[in-house]
């Protein structure tokens, strides 16, 4: 049992056996909205595989942290035969160490790593769904897509212009960010490894990094430190929903939605630059120091944008949202209901949508998110209406947090240079967890050391892991044509899945 | 109707009138500066966590670099970061920034394929291949081609088809699951095509140099045009770089 933020040694984690594994999590999890799988995952145990399963639970922000050592080519029963949300999570554990899961929808390659279990296996020939029917056509499209976005393979299969099933393939992003956590020691180049996850959310990813470093090492952060994370996040979910409202806008031919939403992104990037140097962020987020603390020029400067961006903002989504040709697009389409997002796991945005409280601001606060007492934008209709509304009164409520966070900037920032400091290693044999609410939903790092406290493992889950399943189901029945607002309603990330 | 217009007034002018000279606002890190201050070098380039920094004379790669600024904040006396965003060259070498140097990185005329400015100099049209990485230099080459940057008045775009393109921008390391993706769009495009790497991934794989899951050989075996460096670049450095290489004068 654990908080967020949290870390144990290694050996108090409860080993358990497969069945009493199995029943424990499962029961923990099915009928129960409140708690949902935020990591499950093997580590490298000698020949055999150590398997760690968190659940996170909302109302108690607990997290209950299980484990079972299995042998390599074991089968078992597939804990998603009673949750569903566990199918892509057990497919990772196959793929990676050859253990095989009975009951298990289908076992497929998740992002094809270099160090998979099976190299016949291989990204060019993965296995599609396919229904046999001269009245059924496929739609493949991807990996290299129309416009200047990641690789992925889609593959529809349509009855004419109504799309039956969507299948998502990944795995062309990856990197091997993971393993690159162990091979690069240095402390800048593991935090540049988080900060290159997913470049839209360089703060989301980076927060939970440096607070996990921290967690490890036993150091605590000063207010300064807290203060920045907080106001980085919040910037940062404000300028993707305005990028991303710019998107709809342009799918659906809106033009002046598209150039205005577009440009208002613009002025929130640029203060990021202002302020740390990078557009997106980087170089902003360290552990246990403050590269680029908060100035009182910052504060003028910030309340100035939020001014002038809440003028144009209002007056341009006032429009939008009165217009009935942009709202007929998004109205009933791409909807998921409220059993699906429970039953996949869904989480941040693509859960709220369909009447799911689940954001880790409110259930498992950090940072200055106690202070704030973060009350989560729920709407309850799942389709791609509910989450431009979602990101319209989410941008409202950032900006709110944004001010009343700039009522008081803390003083005497801490120093932020590299030879300040003061890590002297991480506890050794002790296993951390930390989780963040990015602006898409909750990231999950989680690490374990080893006896000389260096890095053993070290697991990174962004929320469109979750995710991609709530895009594909969100598209049946739906027309072809309505698939790019549905994709940009969510705006899912391949780089921070493949990894 | 009123209200359009209404917005419309309201946003005004938003278009950057002149690409080549705009100030970019805080505290951009650009081209960087060296002075000969002695410092101890190991300690300098120690910090670097991409290996970017060479000592005796001390010099910073750019195509490695990721302009994370640490360098600057340890040794203040020694590297400072100017806001100078062109950073685009055709020459990998000229990416290397040497102590004492404060010379603009340039493309270098003379060894341009004439082809591409005869054939290519007022229209240009890219197929964008994404190739790993972490999606930040597709937001930036995106950003580009936004109301304020709008790359395409100079005739600039990207455009979906290979087969109307006349070269190709990779972003990201190049991931071994997308080195035959990217060889198929490379081979798609019709010729004289350009090679351009945008990014510190794809110029020399970044913070994910060495990973066993990349397979960089398509850079090993085309020649590259135009090397943007950046983490990811300014949508300024994509724009001058692109201009400097087609554009006469």
């Amino acid at each position: 049992m654990l908080k967020n933020n949290g870390a144990v040694p290694f050996k108090n984690i409860p080993e358990l056996d497969y069945k009493a594994f199995f029943s424990l999590n499962t029961v923990l999890v099915a009928g129960h909205p409140q708690r949902h799988c935020v990591t499950y995952h093997g580590i490298p145990s000698g020949e055999k595989t150590l398997l760690i399963c968190c659940i996170a639970d909302d109302t108690t922000g607990e997290i209950m942290v299980s484990s079972c050592l299995v042998r390599k080519g074991q089968e078992l029963e597939a804990l998603s035969a009673q949750v569903p949300g566990f199918e892509r999570f057990e497919r990772e554990i196959h793929e990676n160490f050859g253990i095989h899961f009975l009951n298990h929808p289908w076992l497929k390659p998740v992002r094809y790593p270099k160090n998979r279990a099976d190299h016949s296996q291989t990204i060019a020939n993965y296995p599609f769904y396919a229904m046999d029917s001269d009245e059924l056509h496929e739609v493949g499209v991807g990996p290299i897509h129309a416009g200047v976005i990641e690789p992925g393979h889609f593959r529809f299969i349509c009855n004419g212009e109504q799309i039956l099933h969507l299948e998502i393939q990944l795995g062309y992003q990856h990197r091997g960010v993971e393993a690159l956590f162990l091979e690069k020691k240095g402390l800048m180049q593991r935090v540049m490894l988080a900060e290159s996850i997913a470049g839209d959310t360089v703060a989301g990813h980076t927060s939970a990094f440096s607070a996990l470093w921290e967690t490890l090492s036993k150091v605590s952060i000063s207010e300064d430190i807290a203060f920045s994370r907080t106001v980085a996040l919040e910037i940062e979910r404000m300028a993707i929903h305005t990028g991303d409202m710019a998107a709809l806008c342009t799918d659906v031919a809106y033009q002046l939605g598209s150039a205005v939403f577009g440009r208002l992104r613009t002025p929130l990037v640029n203060f990021m630059q202002e302020w740390g140097g990078n557009r997106l962020g980087k170089g902003l987020i360290r552990p246990g120091r403050n590269p680029y603390p908060f100035t009182e020029a910052l504060r003028l400067r910030l309340l100035t944008i939020l001014t002038a961006y809440e003028r144009d903002f209002e007056e341009m989504s006032a429009m939008l949202f009165r217009l009935p040709s942009a709202l007929s697009r998004f109205e009933r389409t791409g909807v998921v209901t409220y059993d699906d997002v429970v039953s996949i796991g869904a989480v941040g945005m693509s859960a709220r949508m369909s009447g799911l409280n689940r954001d880790i601001r409110s259930s498992h606060p950090t940072l200055l998110y106690p202070e704030l007492q973060h009350q989560p934008v729920i709407k309850h209709h799942g389709d791609v209406y509910s989450r431009l509304q979602i990101r319209r009164e989410e941008i409202r409520q950032s900006m709110g947090y944004l001010r009343k966070l700039l009522e008081k900037v803390p003083e005497n920032p801490s120093l932020g240079s590299p030879q300040r400091t003061t890590f002297t290693g991480l506890r050794p044999c002790t296993f951390g967890i930390s989780l963040t609410e990015g602006w898409r939903g909750e990231i999950c790092h989680c690490a374990v050391t080893d006896e000389k406290g260096e890095l053993r493992h070290y697991k990174v889950k962004d929320p469109s892991f979750h995710n991609w399943m709530a895009l594909a189901l969100s598209v049946r029945n739906n027309e072809i044509s309505d698939f790019p607002i549905c994709n940009k309603s969510f705006n899912l990330s391949y780089c921070g899945h493949d990894l | 109707m009123i209200n359009n217009l209404k917005i419309l007034l309201h946003q005004g002018k938003q278009f950057i009138p002149d690409v080549t000279t705009a100030q970019v606002p805080g505290i951009f890190r650009g081209r960087p500066v060296i002075s000969q201050e002695p410092v101890h070098e190991e300690e300098l380039a120690a910090i670097c966590p991409t290996g970017a920094i060479g000592t005796d004379p001390v010099s910073i790669d750019l195509g490695r670099c990721t302009f994370c600024g640490e360098c600057a904040l340890a040794f203040p006396e020694k590297i400072r970061f100017t806001k100078d965003y062109k950073l685009a060259t055709n020459v990998r070498e000229r990416l290397i920034i040497r102590e004492g140097e404060d010379q603009p990185v340039e493309v270098e005329e003379q060894l341009i394929r004439p082809e591409i400015r005869r054939i290519l100099g007022n229209s240009l049209k890219l197929r964008q291949v994404s190739a790993a990485g972490d999606n930040s230099a597709e937001w930036e080459l995106n950003a580009a081609n936004n109301v304020q940057f709008d790359m395409s008045r100079f005739g600039i775009e990207f455009v979906a088809s290979p087969r109307h393109a006349d070269g190709v921008v990779i972003t990201g390391p190049i991931s071994e699951n997308m080195a035959e993706p990217l060889q198929i769009c490379y081979e798609a495009v019709p010729t004289p095509k350009i090679v351009v790497l945008a990014g510190t991934d794809a110029i020399s794989g970044g913070i994910f140099e060495g990973s066993p899951a990349l397979n960089r050989e398509f850079i090993d075996r085309y020649p590259v045009d135009l090397y943007i460096p950046g983490n990811p670049p300014h949508p300024l450095t994509v724009i001058n770089g692109l201009m400097a290489l087609t554009r006469k004068g």
